[in-house]
Order: structure tokens, then sequence, then C-alpha cells
């Protein structure tokens, strides 16, 4: 009864607050399509650029569609500059590290949602407090070690950091492990499972969103990283996408005038982000809800 | 003699075992964290003391200076000038990209039809990044040829010469530091979506109007989200690097120089370690400092819904 007389009061009660609702949401709409065109439009910008003849984007006005599609730009990013190279370098080194972070991180977080042990909230601390370090503080010896290693111009200091576990990982899959009812971890051990067979069998099979969305994480993050491979590779055939597009203006067909091409190479760049992302995206915003939520 | 149930003791033992076995195992497991903590933080950590102290081009052996480094630092106008610039850049951008982020999730929230599909279009931008989408804003920025004097033309102003203004080059990256909300607004939605329906229906029953509801009611038990996004948005922003390095190299005339991009290239443009381990100390004090100061400040306006 009283829940009744609530869900009516919820409601509204009169035609002119209808009405009023009425325009509201107008207005909403009116500023969410504005909004996502705002949001929209540097993407736009940039392929429509990518498929303009060299006058047209030098043209005064600008002009916003091309006049024909101009393919040609697509095929001299390739020509120009080792693109292709640039891309398998950059897929072998997200590769290693989605199996490392998904490896290390998913193993450490089922420790510490669900094992109980002395020192355990010291040691999470620990975790979150590298979230605050910045990295140029380990920058600099962290080059110091990988080049006393003879390490440099490999993907080793991009790849290997992969396999120890980053906090931030760490914290989301944490997140999503505490969720997972601990009944089922105890029925597993009075059935004779070991810790490891409760994560392997109970944990892991119930945790597919999530490791997608780790998944994720791992390969935004590492194809568009610049600052390790800026620092680690130093010779053409290893550079990365991202170091290659910043390196665009340095090759003689990729100069100032030729900003179509840069365009097209920045296009195919952001492409697979987008195509994962929107493959993903269900699990992807999920999780990234998730991490705001307190633990 | 008096008998025991047989059942406890048995389960009590294994529980023991069990719970030995567990802290064993939890040390195991996390070693992964352990040892990369290790090699990766704890080592440089160390190391970038030592290196702080010293003078070194990383070609001839280190010399101990002691604490000149940061003495010189203090004289440093281009140190000062990082420091202002990141200052400027980290407070606008992330209080507009709360803001704007607010204010979408808000309107979202009113449960709108194609509500997934605005955010998915919100969400777009803060996928992409690094490299491209600099290029993308550098391209967009020119003040002949771009796009966004050309729409500002459409009003009848004339847009600046953005990147290529030292007045302008800065704010020119802030906007388009804004653009990539998205993350904080599907965090700020998440948090809108788990407020509880009652308290709602309690302050409408007490005649509270919708923005009477919104301050008493929304913003308190948005408050933990907020802090969220704000902290780990103000320790990105310290460190932004990427974007700055492509679109403007610090200039025109440092005026973006932020402090990143100084520490990077006096440590591999100039090759001082010493003085750029000296840098990377000095930033590592301050987000301490800035990250403290919001944990405390939180006691007065963070409300957490359950306190235990």
């Amino acid at each position: 009864m009283t829940a009744n007389t609530l869900s009516k009061l919820s409601r509204p009660q009169a035609g002119s607050l209808r009405r009023d609702r009425a325009a509201g949401n107008l207005v909403t709409y009116l500023l969410l399509f504005a909004g996502s065109a705002v949001m929209l439009l540097p993407l736009a910008w940039m392929v429509t650029t990518a498929f303009k003849q060299t006058f047209e984007v030098f043209m005064f006005p600008p002009r916003w569609i091309p006049e024909r599609l101009v393919w040609e730009n697509f095929t001299q990013v390739f020509t120009m500059m080792p693109f292709g190279r640039f891309m398998l370098n950059t897929v072998l080194i997200v590769q290693l590290n989605i199996i490392g972070n998904l490896v290390s991180c998913s193993i450490v977080a089922f420790a510490f949602a669900r094992l109980k042990a002395r020192g355990k909230n010291v040691m999470f601390y620990l975790v979150l407090s590298t979230m605050m370090l910045p990295f140029q503080v380990t920058l600099i010896p962290q080059f110091v070690l990988f080049r006393e290693l003879k390490w440099i111009d490999t993907f080793l200091p991009l790849v290997v950091p992969g396999f120890f576990a980053n906090a931030y990982q760490v914290f989301l899959l944490r997140q999503f492990f505490q969720g997972i009812p601990k009944d089922l971890d105890d029925a597993a051990a009075i059935d004779g499972s070991s810790i490891l067979g409760i994560f392997w069998h109970i944990i892991l099979p119930l945790s597919g969103p999530i490791l997608i969305t780790t998944a994720i994480f791992s390969f935004l993050y590492h194809w568009n990283d610049f600052l390790a491979p800026l620092i680690y590779l130093n010779s053409e055939s290893n550079r990365t996408l991202a170091l290659g597009l910043a390196s665009v203006l340095t090759y003689p067909q990729g100069g100032q005038g030729q900003w179509q091409v840069l365009m097209a190479a920045s296009t195919i760049a952001l492409l697979p982000c987008l195509v994962v992302f929107f493959i993903g995206q269900k699990f992807f915003i999920q999780g990234i809800a998730l991490t705001g939520l307190k633990g | 003699m008096r008998v025991l149930p047989p059942q406890p003791p048995v389960t009590l033992r294994r529980n023991l075992g069990w719970e030995r076995q567990q802290e064993r195992m939890f040390y195991v497991l996390i070693s992964p964290f352990l040892i990369g903590f290790l090699i990766f933080t704890v080592g440089p950590m160390i190391a970038s003391a030592y290196i702080s102290l010293t003078k070194w081009d990383l070609l001839t052996p280190a010399k101990w200076v002691g604490a000149s480094n940061f003495t010189d630092m203090a004289a440093d106008p281009l140190f000062w000038n990082a420091l202002r610039v990141t200052a400027i850049y980290t407070l606008s951008s992330v209080l507009i990209n709360i803001t704007i982020a607010m204010l979408v999730a808000l309107l979202l929230n009113r449960n709108v039809r194609g509500q997934q599909f605005f955010r998915t279009v919100f969400y777009v931008p803060f996928v992409v990044s690094g490299v491209a989408v600099a290029w993308m804003w550098r391209v967009m920025y020119n003040p002949e040829f771009g796009v966004i004097n050309l729409l500002l033309s459409y009003v009848g102003i004339e847009g600046p010469k953005w990147l290529a203004s030292s007045a302008w080059a800065l704010p020119s990256l802030i906007l388009m530091s804004a653009w990539g909300f998205g993350g904080s607004m599907v965090i700020f939605l998440a948090g809108l979506q788990g407020i509880p329906l009652h308290l709602y229906e309690a302050a409408q029953i007490d005649g509270a109007t919708r923005l009477r509801q919104l301050w008493h009611v929304t913003l308190p038990m948005m408050t933990s989200s907020i802090f969220f996004v704000m902290t780990t948005g103000i320790i990105g922003a310290l460190q932004a690097f990427t974007t700055v390095y492509v679109m403007t190299s610090g200039g025109p005339g440092n005026s973006t120089m932020v402090y990143g991009l100084y520490l990077y290239n006096n440590a591999f443009k100039f090759y001082k370690m010493g003085y750029a381990s000296a840098l990377a100390w000095v930033l590592f004090v301050v987000i301490l400092i800035v990250t403290l100061v919001q944990f405390r400040a939180s006691r007065r306006w963070v409300y957490y819904e359950s306190a235990s």
C-alpha cells in the first residue's frame, strides 16, 4: 500500500507537468544531438581529409566533402614508409602484452579478492600506491637498467614489464572477482579442490566479461603507447605505429604539404581501436564503470 | 570420559590447514606483482634518488654533486615555467572534464531513448588516443585550412592562430583534452544509476523541486565518483606528454612546455640524467602532496554510502 502511493507520487500528476517534461525532453535531445556532432566532427574531418586531393586540403574556404575519393592516399602511406612493418611490430608487442597482463593480473587479483592472509591490506596499499607514482620517476633508471641488459632497440623493454601485474588492471579484476559469491569457493574446497583449482574452475569461467575488458585495455594502451617505444626503439625496422606516425614528417613524401597522407595514416592507426571498442563495448563500458565504484 | 562430537574437530583441523595454505598461496600468487614492484619500482626509485644527486650524461661516469641539482632547479626559470604551465593545464582540463562529463551524464540519465547510442558516441574519443589523435587535432587547428576556424567563420568570428600562437597554444591543448570526457561520463552515469530511487521519492514527498533534488540528493550521492575521477584525472594530467610532444613540442616559446616534456627533454635530448631525475622527484612529491591534500579534504565533502 505504501509502495503504491509512492509510485503514484513519483509520476507527473498534471498535464502541465507532462508538457514541461516534453519540452525538457526536446531540449535534452537537441543538446545530445549537437553534442554528438561535436564529438564526431574531429574523426569525420580526419576521414574526409584522408580522401582529399592535395589542392583540396589547402582550399579556402575548406571543402567538407572531397570531389572524389582518393584511395591512393592510403596506398601511399604504405609506399612512403614501411607502415606494414610498423603495424606488424605493434601487433606483436600488443599481443604479448595482452597475454602478460591477463595472466599476471588475473592471478594477483584472484589472490587479493579471494584468499585470506596476514598483511593482505598492506600489500594492497602497495599496489594502489604504484598508481600515484609518476612514470617519470622510474623512467630514467629503467632506461639505464634495460641499457645494461643490452635490451635497447629490442621489443623486450616494451613486453617484459607486461608480465608483472600492473595496479590498474589488478584493481579492476579484483573488483569483479569480489562480486562472485564466496560460497562457490567454500563448496569447491569441501569437494577437495585446490586453491588453483578454484581459480581455474570457478573464478575464470565466470569472469569472461572482465577478462575481455582487461584485454581491451591492454590493447588500447599498448597500441597507442608512444613514450616507451620513443625511448627504447631506434632503428626504423623496429618502429611501432605510434612511432612511425610521429616521424611522418621526416619522410620525403610525408612533408607538410601531404596532410591527406598524414590523415590516411592516422585513420589506419585508429581504425583497429574503434573496431575493438565496438565489438567489446558492452563489456568495456561496464568495466570502466566498475573502476569508479568503491572497493 | 566424555565423548566429543566427531564432526567439528575434523573440519576445524581441515580449516586450519586450509587457512595456512591460503596464506602461503597468497604470497606465491601475488609474486608477479611483488617481483615487478621490486625490479621496476623500488629499485628504480632508489637508483633515481641517487642519480638525482649526481651529474650524469650516460657516457662518462656519474659525478656526485649533492643537492646542487635541486638548488639549480630553484634558479631555473624553465622549471618554474613548466610548473606553471602544468598547473594551468591540469586544473583547467580536469575541471572542464568533470563539468562536461557530469552535465552530459545528467542529461543521459533522464531515461532518454537511445541512451546507449549517445553513451557510445560520447565515449568514442576516450578510446582513441596517442599520436594519431594529436595529428588529427593539429590539422583541425590549422588557422587557414582547419575546420575549427572554418566553423568560427560561419558565425563571423575570425579564429586565433591556435597552436601557432603562444597565447592560444595552451588553451588549444586544454580544449582538445576536453574532447575525451567520455571516460569520466561513463563513471558518473554508473554512479547516477546507483542512487536509490527511494531517496528521490522521499524528496518529492517533502516537496523538493528538481533543482533542490539535484543539489541535495544527486550531488551528495555522486561525491565519491567525483572524487575518484578528480584524483585519477589530476595524476594523469600532471604527467601529460604525448599530445604535447606531437602537437607543439612545448612551443611556441615554451608556452606549452609541460613538466613531463621538460623532464623528457632534459633526460633524452640534453642527456642531463641527474637534473631530470631531480625533476622527477619533485614531480613525485608534488603528486604526493596534491593527492594527500585531496584525501584530507575529501573527509569534508565526500559521502560514502556504507562507512563500514
